[in-house]
C-alpha cells in the first residue's frame, strides 16, 4: 500500500478551489526518489580513474549519501516550479511590506549579472585580468557616494546587518585612536532589531531611548543620555514611522559636541535618494540596503549587500582591501591599510549584488529622483484615502511608507495579523505587522515606486473592504487567508517539537 | 523611466487627491537648507541595450579565454542551466524573506529540503538556511561554540583559509574571545603536539578546516576526541563542499561551517554565494539564522514555518545569536536544485571526477624537474606544490600564455614562499593540464 497516495486522497476529500490543482498536492523531492535516476550528467573522465580508498585511504572516504536524491531533470524542473507556485512575488503584485522596499527588479540586471566575464570571474584572480570588475566596483563606489554625500565607501558588507557591523566597527577604530574606545551606543526604541544586536558584537552596550509623542527623538533626552561614555547614536532616517527627523542637525550638533558621531541606517534611503543627503546633514557613518533602495532582487530572504559610507575622518579604518584607481588609470585592490578594521568577508563581497545595483543606478541616471518623488507620493495617496478607515498613531508627514495601528478593528477582535492574512484572500502580500514596536498592532505600508495609481487604488480598496468586513463578519478576517494550499499553520507546534529535516 | 509605472497626469491627480499643490510639499519635512537644488551627479540614464553594453565592455577587461588553476576557497564546477533557470523564476527571485509562511510554501519547502541535504551531506542532524558565505559561517560557529561552552579562546589551525580567518578575528576582536593559532606538520595537517593540555582546557572550540586550504583532509575522528576529552569542542569548517561526494563526513564534529558556493553557484568575483551551519540537535537552540520548520495547518495539511525564531535579532534585539537577517536564500535555493538535479549517483561521480584530475595534474607537475608536491597528507582536488623560483615570476609568465596559475601560498605563509595551491576540477579539460605542465617547465628551463 503507497501511503503517499492515501496523504493525497485525504487532502481530495477537503478541497476547496484552488487545492484541486495537481500544483497543489506536491510532496518533498525526497518523496519521489527512486533508485538509479538522475538530472544530470557530466561528460566522461578524459583522465584514468582513481580508486578513492587507495588514493585518500579508506579511513577518509564515505559511501553514497544514504537518503540522496534521485530525480530525473523534468521531475526536479516540475518540483521546483510547483514549489515556485505557492510563493507570491513582486511580479504577481503591489508587495507592500513597510521597511522592505520590495520594489521591481529589473530583469536587465539578472542578464548582465550572467555574463561570461562577469559571472566567471575569481576573486583571487590577478588585478591585470580584473579590471573589468574593479572598475565595476569603483564606479558603484562613486555612485553612492554622490547619491549619499560621504567620502569613502566600502562594498564588502554582504548584508545590512553586516553593514551595521561595519560601520560600528570602524567608530570603534576612531574613538580608540582617540584615545578611548567609549561603552555605548544609543538606540531609539523605534530601530530595526539589528541594530541592537550588531552593537553588541562590536564590543558596545546597548542604551535605548525614548521616542518622543510625535515618533522623533527627543533632543533634551539625547543632551541627558549622551554622556562622555556614548561612542554614537543609531538612527534609522527616516525612521520606521516613515517620518523625516526634523531635527536631525541638531541631533548631530549635540552627538559631535561630545565627541560621538552620527550613524545613520539607511534601510530608508529609498525616501531619501536624490532629495537630500546623509552626507549634507551631518551623518558620520551610514550603510545602505542595496536588496531595498538599489532593487537587487530579495530572492526570498537574500542575497543582498550593505556598503558603508562613511567621513573622511573613518576611512583610515574601513575593511581591507579598498578598491583604488592607480595614476595610470588601472584599478586595484589596496590591502596596505594598518589602520584598517580588518576583513568583515573573505574577497570582495557579493559583486553580483553590487553588480545589479550599479546597473539600476546606471538606469536612472540623475532621474533617480522621479523614483524617490513617486515613493513618497504612492505611500501620501494611500495614507490619504485610507486614514478615515485605519487609526493613524503618528500624525506627522509620511515619506516613503506610512504606519497605521489596527485600534479601531482591535474594537471587533480582529487585529493587524488578521488582516495581513485577509490581504492574501485579495491578492496582495501582507504589509509590514507588528513592526515598528512602538506602535501597538502595527500596519507598516510602503509602497514603493514601483506601483502604478491602479495598483495603489486596488490595494486601497482591499484594505477598506477588509475594515468593512472587520465590523460585519470578524470571522471571516480572523480566519483568512481562505484562498491559499495551507490555511494559517501552527507555529506553536513547530517550535516547540521541531521538525527541521525530513526523514525517511 | 521605463520602470516608473505614473504619467504626469497620474502624478499630478494624485498630488490633487492628497491636497498638495506639488510634490516639493511632500517633502517639506525635510530642512530647507537640506535638499538638494541641482540633479545628482551620476552617469546615465542608460537604456536597456546601453546597460548591456557596459557591462559588456566590462566582461571583456576581465578573464575571459584564460584557462584557471585558481581554488582556494572558490570553484569552478559544472552548473546545469536548468538550476538557472529555476531560480529566476519571479516567485523565487522576486519574493521576501518567508515571514508570511501561507503565501511563501515553496520558499519554505525548498529551504526544508535544503536543511535536509547539508544534513544529509554533513553527516550532522540540523542545519540553517543560511549564513552569508563560508567565512562568516566559520565565524559565526566559533561564536556559537563560545556560547555553549562559556570558554573564550579558540584553536585555530593556520590552515584554515586565511580569509576565514581574518574574518573571524574581525568579529572576535572586541568579545573578547582569544584567538590562538595551531601550525601544520610535513602531512599538512593540523599539528596535533601543539595542541597543549593547558590551551585545550580553556578552549571553546578547535577549529578547522577539511580539506584545508592546502588541500589535504584532516583527521577528524582523532581531533574530535582531542577536544572532547578537553571538553572543548570541534568546529570543522568546509570551503570545497565537492569533497563530500567522496570523503568521510565531518560526523564527529560538533558544529559544522561551510561554504556552499561549489553547488551550482557561480564564482561570480567573490560573490553572492551561501553558507550553513550544521550541527547536533541538542546544540539548536544556540545556532544562528534563519530555520524552516515543519507542521500543520487546522485541517491537517503539511506546512512549512520559519521556527525557533526566538533566537533571531528581530525577536531578540540585543539578546539575539547572531545580528543575521537577510541571508542568501536564492542561493540556497541554487544549491538544493544544483543537488537535486545531480542526486546520489552525480555528486559522486564529480567528486570521483575532482580526484582523478587533480591526481593527473599533480603527476604531470611532479613530472617537471624541480618542481615537488610539498606535503604528503591526504588531498581531494587541490594540492600545493614547490617551485624552484618565485611563484609570481611564474604566474606572470603563465599570463602571457592565457594562464591563470596556481595560487601562491606566500601572501599568507611566510615560510611557504615558492609554493603554490594548485587546483584542478572536473572542469579542466586534459589537454589545459598537460599545457600548463609544458608552460611551467618551459618557464623553468628559462634563464634566469
Amino acid at each position: 500500500m503507497n501511503s503517499k497516495s492515501i496523504d493525497i486522497e485525504a487532502q481530495v476529500g477537503k478541497i476547496l478551489k484552488v487545492r484541486q490543482h495537481p500544483n497543489q498536492n506536491e510532496g518533498l523531492i525526497f518523496e519521489k526518489s527512486a533508485p538509479g535516476k538522475r538530472g544530470m550528467e557530466l561528460p566522461p573522465l578524459d583522465v584514468p580513474a582513481v580508486d578513492p580508498a587507495k588514493a585518500l585511504g579508506s579511513e577518509f572516504t564515505r559511501e553514497a549519501i544514504e537518503g540522496f536524491p534521485e530525480v530525473s531533470e523534468i521531475e526536479v524542473i516540475r518540483h521546483f516550479t510547483r514549489l515556485s507556485t505557492w510563493n507570491y512575488a513582486i511580479d504577481l503584485g503591489m508587495y507592500p511590506l513597510g521597511s522592505c522596499t520590495m520594489k521591481y527588479n529589473p530583469r536587465v540586471n539578472e542578464f548582465v549579472a550572467r555574463l561570461d566575464g562577469l559571472a566567471t570571474e575569481h576573486p583571487e584572480q590577478p588585478a591585470e585580468v580584473s579590471q573589468g570588475c574593479l572598475r565595476i566596483l569603483f564606479d558603484l563606489q562613486k555612485c553612492l557616494l554622490s547619491i549619499t554625500g560621504m567620502d569613502a565607501a566600502t562594498l564588502q558588507p554582504v548584508a545590512g546587518a553586516q553593514g551595521e557591523l561595519t560601520g560600528l566597527l570602524m567608530i570603534r577604530a576612531y574613538m580608540q585612536s582617540q584615545g578611548n574606545p567609549r561603552k555605548t551606543v544609543l538606540i531609539p526604541d523605534s530601530a530595526h532589531g539589528t541594530n541592537p544586536a550588531s552593537v553588541v558584537i562590536a564590543g558596545y552596550e546597548v542604551k535605548n531611548i525614548k521616542s518622543n509623542a510625535r515618533g522623533q527623538i527627543d533632543t533634551d533626552n539625547l543632551r541627558e543620555f549622551c554622556t562622555e561614555d556614548v561612542a554614537a547614536l543609531m538612527l534609522t532616517n527616516p525612521s520606521t514611522l516613515g517620518v523625516f527627523e526634523e531635527r536631525i542637525a541638531e541631533i548631530a550638533a549635540i552627538l559631535h559636541e561630545r565627541g560621538a558621531l552620527l550613524y545613520m541606517d539607511g534601510a530608508n534611503m529609498n525616501a531619501l535618494a536624490g532629495v537630500t543627503r546623509p552626507g549634507d546633514f551631518g551623518v558620520d557613518v551610514m550603510h545602505l540596503n542595496l536588496h531595498k533602495t538599489f532593487s537587487t532582487p530579495h530572492g526570498g530572504g537574500g542575497p543582498g549587500a550593505g556598503p558603508v559610507l562613511v567621513k573622511k575622518i573613518l576611512e583610515p579604518f574601513l575593511p581591507v582591501p579598498v578598491v583604488q584607481q592607480k595614476e595610470d588609470g588601472k584599478f586595484a585592490l589596496d590591502f596596505n591599510r594598518p589602520q584598517s578594521v580588518g576583513r568583515v568577508r573573505a574577497y570582495c563581497g557579493n559583486f553580483g549584488v553590487l553588480l545589479r545595483a550599479l546597473a539600476y543606478t546606471l538606469a536612472y541616471g540623475p532621474g533617480m529622483r522621479q523614483a524617490t518623488e513617486d515613493a513618497v507620493l504612492n505611500s501620501n495617496y494611500i495614507r490619504k484615502k485610507l486614514e478615515a478607515v485605519f487609526d493613524l498613531p503618528y500624525t506627522l508627514p509620511s515619506m516613503h511608507e506610512v504606519v497605521f495601528s489596527d485600534a479601531r478593528q482591535k474594537k471587533h477582535g480582529v487585529n493587524t495579523m488578521d488582516i495581513a492574512k485577509r490581504l492574501i484572500d485579495y491578492g496582495f502580500h501582507p504589509y509590514t505587522t507588528a513592526f515598528p514596536l512602538i506602535v501597538p498592532g502595527a500596519m507598516m505600508i510602503e509602497p514603493t515606486e514601483s506601483e502604478s495609481r491602479e495598483e495603489c487604488d486596488l490595494f486601497i480598496e482591499a484594505m477598506r473592504s477588509i475594515a468593512a468586513e472587520a465590523e460585519t463578519n470578524p470571522e471571516l478576517v480572523k480566519t483568512a487567508p481562505h484562498s491559499t494550499r495551507v490555511g494559517r499553520l501552527d507555529e506553536v507546534a513547530a517550535a516547540r517539537k521541531p521538525i527541521l529535516r525530513w526523514k525517511p | 523611466m521605463r520602470y516608473l509605472p505614473k504619467s504626469p497626469s497620474e502624478r499630478k491627480e494624485m498630488l490633487e487627491a492628497i491636497g498638495a499643490r506639488s510634490i516639493e510639499e511632500l517633502f517639506q519635512s525635510i530642512p530647507e537648507k537640506f535638499r538638494l537644488r541641482a540633479p545628482l551627479a551620476l552617469p546615465g540614464p542608460l537604456s536597456e541595450a546601453e546597460i548591456i553594453q557596459y557591462f559588456q565592455a566590462r566582461a571583456a577587461e576581465n578573464s575571459r579565454g584564460y584557462t584557471s588553476f585558481l581554488g582556494a576557497g572558490v570553484y569552478s564546477h559544472l552548473r546545469s542551466v536548468v538550476t538557472d533557470s529555476l531560480i529566476q523564476r519571479s516567485e523565487f527571485l522576486t519574493s521576501y524573506t518567508p515571514y508570511q509562511a501561507e503565501f511563501a510554501q515553496g520558499t519554505l519547502t525548498a529551504i526544508f529540503e535544503f536543511q535536509t541535504l547539508m544534513c544529509q551531506l554533513t553527516g550532522q542532524e540540523v542545519a540553517n538556511a543560511s549564513m552569508y558565505d563560508g567565512s562568516t559561517a566559520l565565524t559565526e560557529a566559533v561564536l556559537m561554540a563560545e556560547r555553549l561552552t562559556g570558554r573564550h579562546r579558540v584553536l585555530v589551525a593556520r590552515s584554515v583559509h586565511p580569509e576565514y580567518r581574518h574574518v573571524l578575528q574581525t568579529y572576535a576582536k572586541n568579545l573578547g574571545i582569544e584567538i590562538e593559532e595551531v601550525g601544520f606538520t610535513e602531512s599538512g595537517q593540523l599539528d596535533r603536539s601543539a595542541l597543549k593540555p593547558e590551551n585545550l582546557a580553556l578552549a571553546a572550540a578547535i577549529v578547522v578546516q577539511s580539506p584545508n586550504f592546502f588541500g589535504v583532509i584532516e583527521e577528524l575522528p582523532a581531533l574530535a576526541e582531542i577536544a572532547h576529552a578537553a571538553g572543548s569542542l570541534l568546529v570543522t569548517s568546509i570551503a570545497e563542499a565537492v569533497s563530500l561526494g567522496i570523503v568521510r563526513p565531518p560526523t564527529e564534529a560538533d558544529i559544522v561551517a561551510m561554504e556552499g558556493q561549489s553547488f551550482g553557484i557561480p564564482p561570480s568575483y567573490g560573490g553572492p554565494y551561501v553558507g550553513v551551519i550544521a550541527t547536533r540537535d541538542k546544540y539548536v537552540r544556540q545556532m544562528p539564522g534563519r530555520l524552516a520548520g515543519q507542521t500543520t495547518d487546522a485541517e491537517g495539511r503539511r506546512g512549512f514555518v520559519l521556527t525557533l525564531a526566538t533566537r533571531e535579532q528581530h525577536i531578540r534585539r540585543e539578546k539575539a545569536t547572531s545580528n543575521i537577517c537577510t541571508n542568501e536564500a536564492l542561493y540556497a535555493l541554487a544549491a538544493t536544485i544544483h543537488l537535486c538535479l545531480l542526486g546520489k549517483e552525480g555528486l559522486r561521480e564529480q567528486a570521483l571526477q575532482n580526484l582523478a584530475k587533480a591526481r593527473f595534474a599533480q603527476a604531470e607537475l611532479e613530472k617537471i624537474p624541480g618542481v615537488r608536491r610539498v606535503f604528503s597528507g591526504p588531498s581531494f582536488n587541490e594540492f600545493v606544490l614547490e617551485f624552484p623560483r618565485s611563484v609570481k615570476m611564474v604566474n606572470t609568465e603563465l599570463l602571457r600564455e592565457k594562464i591563470i596559475g596556481p595560487f601562491a601560498l606566500g601572501i599568507h605563509y611566510p615560510e611557504l614562499t615558492k609554493r603554490a595551491l594548485v587546483c584542478v576540477t572536473e572542469t579542466t579539460p586534459r589537454a589545459e593540464i598537460e599545457r600548463l605542465a609544458g608552460a611551467i617547465k618551459r618557464i623553468l628551463e628559462r634563464p634566469v
